[in-house]
């Protein structure tokens, strides 16, 4: 129920501050989806949207930083094992 | 998919497991309150790769699973009105009432629909003026704002014929209740990531230091939810308990401020019902004095509701982390998702229709 899928904007139909929609790409499938919750979303950026709706912007630096930490240590893992 | 396959990388999940049995030193109880998680852990495996001293036990986050049976019957009811368009999420058109579900209703002539977002019900309000047109409003906190901008534009393009039936419940106010039960047996919480998007989780802090229970703010693919498991299980080793946020990507510790700036203004909390625990204090959310004409229980005239639940049920005490499902003895036999006998097998994140899912192959 609480599923919330992230896809990437591809257009930004109104800027009215309530009715802002926008098309965005789930990989290949596109929605029109309601941006009234994150203003300051623009073109190419990733959304999270749950019920037509973007809650946030995914936060692309937030997002490597943890697959960084997995991969430096896994190679620490690796050295001490071989 | 970008923000998804990596986050089911194997290498990543196979180093997390082995970091996460390293870190153990003694048996723990994590719950993960969301059943979007309760649902990956069973798909992918999740509790099978752990240690075994880790036990996961399944919290009470489904809304399709908490809301009571008389608010199914009062939707059904609703729907069976030839005046009235009933507009739902997919997942609760199966949900069982007393005698019938929403499908039955839209197979004898109903006219039920599906919606994608409560957007969708709204259009369908504008383009059949001469309707009534109600919304089921189920969901948790992630699912309010999008309710809650529903009811709003409503009032702000003076569509009349459009209502919610509302069956919004909170996260917090039911983990606080778990924690402090006398039979409490969970030691650390995975909280829904989701829910926190719009929330934040800063309301989670107070319950953390007074229960000594470190919270995860974790999400919903492998990896996030094994680094979940491992925030909780190191702060657990270290006798630490505070609230982490393992899910920073789309996690801020205040929330979306322009979604509770809807939710505050369209919503009011209120004590409310859950399947399989009962009443709990302050635990959802009605619709505020402004918006009361939007609110389907006041616009139409509803019979009374008495229900009565399966008594052979023991989803109240899953819903708790006190029985797994497996324990239970109708389980699999005489209650199936195609015939629940109550709350955790009603809907695929319920914990019982994971399991019955994803365990009954092994």
């Amino acid at each position: 129920m609480c599923l919330a899928v992230p896809g990437k904007i591809i257009s930004i139909e109104s800027d009215d501050p309530i009715m802002r929609t926008g098309r965005v790409d789930f990989s290949g499938v596109v929605r029109e989806i309601n941006l009234a919750y994150v203003p300051e979303a623009q073109i190419g950026e990733y959304v999270i949207v749950h019920a037509g709706f973007a809650l946030n912007i995914v936060d692309e630096e937030e997002a490597q930083k943890i697959l960084e930490s997995l991969a430096e240590i896994s190679e620490l893992d690796e050295e001490t094992e071989a | 998919m970008k923000f998804i396959d990596e986050y089911r990388n194997t290498e990543a999940i196979n180093h997390l497991t082995r970091q996460i049995a390293k870190l153990v030193t003694r048996p723990w109880s994590i719950m993960e309150v969301c059943g979007g998680q309760t649902h990956a852990i069973m798909r992918f495996g999740i509790d099978r790769i752990l240690p075994e001293t880790i036990t996961l036990l399944h919290g009470p986050g489904c809304p399709v699973c908490v809301t009571p049976l008389e608010l199914i019957d009062t939707a059904i009811e609703l729907a069976g009105n030839k005046d009235i368009i009933f507009c739902s999420f997919g997942d609760m058109l199966r949900v069982p009432g007393s005698v019938k579900d929403l499908l039955s209703v839209k197979a004898e002539g109903g006219d039920v629909r599906i919606c994608y977002s409560p957007l969708d019900a709204l259009k369908i309000a504008i383009a059949n003026k001469s309707k009534q047109v109600v919304f089921f409003a189920v969901g948790f906190e992630t699912t309010a704002p999008a309710n809650g901008m529903a009811v709003y534009q409503a009032a702000k393009l003076g569509i009349e014929n459009f209502s919610i039936l509302s069956a919004q419940v909170l996260i917090p106010p039911a983990i606080e209740l778990l924690l402090s039960s006398p039979q409490n047996k969970i030691d650390g919480f995975l909280a829904p990531g989701h829910v926190c998007t719009v929330t934040g989780y800063h309301h989670y802090e107070p319950i953390a230091q007074k229960y000594h229970a470190p919270i995860v703010v974790t999400g919903f693919e492998p990896v996030d939810i094994l680094q979940g498991i491992y925030q909780v299980i190191a702060q657990l080793e270290q006798g630490r308990a505070i609230v982490e946020n393992a899910y920073a990507r789309v996690v801020q510790r205040d929330g979306n401020p322009q979604a509770q700036k809807i939710i505050n203004d369209v919503f009011t909390v209120v004590d409310r019902k859950w399947r399989g625990f009962g009443m709990i204090k302050q635990s959802g959310y009605s619709l505020s004095e402004r918006y009361q004409i939007y609110d389907a229980g006041n616009r139409f005239k509803l019979s009374d509701k008495v229900v009565e639940e399966s008594t052979e049920c023991i989803s109240g005490l899953i819903l708790q982390g006190l029985k797994k499902p497996m324990e239970c003895p109708a389980f699999g036999i005489r209650c199936t998702p195609e015939k629940p006998l109550g709350a955790t097998m009603v809907s695929s994140e319920g914990a019982c229709a994971a399991y019955y899912r994803y365990k009954n192959a092994e």
